[in-house]
């Protein structure tokens, strides 16, 4: 796979991630992941701080099945539509059957009124397989957030 | 009595509670004079958090910045975080190591229990300028916090009326403070959210042990906290402190079955999790109970879920808004696979936690709907009406009473004259 080839798809990567959240499409997300992926949500702060404390985390593909059936049927939040705003990926290092780079997010949460403002700032940092036929799929997904006050309370995925 | 803050309690039992005391600014400017300066002892943070000389945090006590830092005798200090020059924010850093602090405004230097060491160009040039012969330098400090340490707790104090802190908390309150920190912690990390609400209803919400089966429908569902578990809440003797707890695996199944039959798609029977390492609870405590919300008057809950263990600092932004400050800590000797365990139990609370995230939504909208109508009263009668006492069952509400009793105490209000 060439370089351009190879960041082409990572970004389209990106971007089924974020717009099946945008869309609500939560039950798509698991395709985009192999199973014994890593996702979490960590912040900034605690980074900084050399904290292990995550705001949310998976440590296998069921993980993030449960949170999502979780969302949809045991858990009550702020009714809202999310709309992510990327930067292209970053800077792509690649290893054997391995690529990982980073892309900055902004995402807002719009209520069902109508009224819009931004719910976190922050960056992705992806580690993916590459796969038979050069599918992409993420391993490991660090979501970590620059807002680290969250507004409200976290639900849906950043 | 103050007319601007005079607020309705129709009922002696505080069975009733005016929606205007969370609303209105008047009686927030008065929380921070009677409450957040007064006769109380305030959560600020955590011994390990400050382990060596200098250390330092900013904290906030309502919404009074403070440093909290430990000084070169590794006495601990609270200091008002305001120069006393022309009131600058003195120290900008969420943390750090210093041995004195510095105003960047106009470079005036203090040590950690808040003297003035040194200003710039104290003498003018040649003669001119500078700070007059009289002025008294040494008069001069950063106001300080009586500050007290329990087990490792940090507490502070404006007030010279406080009474000492182990009278203000009490015996089942250090009790609990002696089971959670009966060894050294270790610190995990924080978590932080912005609730659009005013902070007296988390206080309530933490005084609810009601509202946790039936709001938070995760903790309903797979038994960590039904309404029909083993549990309580116990007081202190004022009623001011409040210890909600449970005991999982102790359930009543026919209290269960009828007492969720109202309810909509709260206790769902047939409702699994494909991974449910998040709900094994490790028994570390020589008891059964796997719960504990502590809320001590008036800005700290302590919490034991499970065996995921926090401090949730409750910071004011005005009426309506409020932080919430969540400091994790695990034991020192943890194994990695404990450590991990606390980590992936970390799911279950905080801002995104999945019996916690709700909490802050209610809180929203208790909030938006009492602003539009604060002439009316919230009702405050599961568990029983009267006498502020323990609870032996989880379907209760009456520490929300007991903290509004208190609360009415300290803030020095005259009771309306249709009490009954």
């Amino acid at each position: 796979m060439t370089d351009l080839e190879l960041w082409f798809r990572f970004q389209q990567l990106q971007l089924a991630y974020t717009q099946a959240i945008d869309e609500d499409r939560l039950e798509d997300l698991p395709a985009l992941f192999v199973e014994n992926c890593e996702y979490s949500i960590v912040s900034r702060e605690n980074v900084a701080l050399g904290l292990p404390m995550p705001l949310f985390r998976c440590g296998n593909l069921d993980m993030l099945r449960d949170r999502i059936v979780s969302l949809r049927n045991a858990n009550i939040f702020n009714p809202h539509y999310s709309r992510h705003v990327l930067s292209p990926v970053q800077a792509i290092d690649t290893s054997p059957g391995e690529a990982r780079a980073a892309t900055s997010f902004s995402l807002y949460q719009t209520t069902m009124a109508g009224l819009s403002s931004l719910f976190s700032v922050g960056c992705y940092d992806d580690t993916v397989v590459v796969g038979d036929g050069g599918r992409l799929r993420f391993r490991i997904k660090t979501v970590r957030v620059d807002t680290f006050s969250i507004p409200n309370l976290l639900s849906t995925p950043i | 009595m103050d007319t601007k803050t005079h607020l309705v309690w129709p009922k002696a039992d505080f069975s009733r509670i005016p929606f205007k005391a969370y609303v209105d600014p008047h009686v927030y400017a008065l929380e921070r004079e009677r409450i957040f300066r007064g006769p109380v002892w305030s959560y600020l943070a955590l011994e390990i958090e400050l382990p060596a000389p200098n250390d330092f945090k900013v904290v906030e006590v309502g919404d009074l910045p403070v440093i909290v830092t430990r000084n070169a005798a590794g006495e601990i200090s609270a200091l008002l975080n305001r120069c006393a020059h022309r009131g600058t924010l003195l120290c900008r850093a969420e943390r750090g190591n210093a041995p004195s602090h510095t105003c960047v405004y106009h470079q005036w230097r203090y040590d950690l229990d808040g003297r003035l060491l040194s200003i710039p160009f104290s003498r003018g040039i040649n003669g001119k300028g500078g700070l007059p012969p009289d002025f008294d330098r040494d008069a001069i400090r950063l106001q300080r916090m009586r500050v007290a340490v329990y087990r490792g707790v940090i507490f502070g104090t404006f007030s010279d009326e406080t009474e000492p802190l182990e009278a203000f908390l009490g015996s089942a309150v250090l009790g609990e403070l002696d089971r959670l920190f009966h060894k050294p912690i270790r610190l995990l990390g924080y978590q932080r959210q912005r609730i659009a609400g005013n902070w007296k209803l988390y206080c309530d919400n933490a005084r609810d042990p009601n509202h946790g089966g039936l709001l938070h429908m995760f903790h309903a569902t797979f038994g960590l906290s039904r309404n029909s578990l083993k549990g309580g809440a116990r007081l202190d003797p004022k009623g001011r402190h409040n210890i909600s707890y449970s005991m999982i695996g102790k359930d009543d199944v026919a209290a269960k079955e009828s007492g969720y039959a109202s309810t909509q798609k709260v206790y769902q029977a047939d409702f699994q999790l494909r991974d449910s390492a998040v709900l094994k609870y490790k028994p570390e405590y020589p008891d059964d109970v796997s719960l504990v919300v502590m809320s001590l008057f008036p800005n700290v809950v302590f919490q034991q879920i499970m065996n995921s263990l926090c401090t949730r600092q409750i910071r004011l932004r005005g009426a309506g808004e409020f932080e919430l400050y969540w400091t994790y800590f695990g034991y020192a000797d943890d194994s990695p696979e404990m450590l991990e365990h606390r980590l992936l139990q970390g799911n279950l609370v905080g801002p995104g936690g999945y019996v916690s995230m709700e909490d802050g939504e209610a809180v929203e909208i208790v909030h938006r709907a009492i602003s539009i109508q604060p002439g009316a009263f919230a009702i405050v009668e599961i568990g029983g009406k009267g006498p502020i006492l323990d609870s032996d069952t989880l379907v209760t509400e009456v520490p929300i009473r007991g903290f509004w009793s208190y609360y009415h105490e300290v803030m020095e209000l005259d009771r309306s004259e249709d009490a009954s």
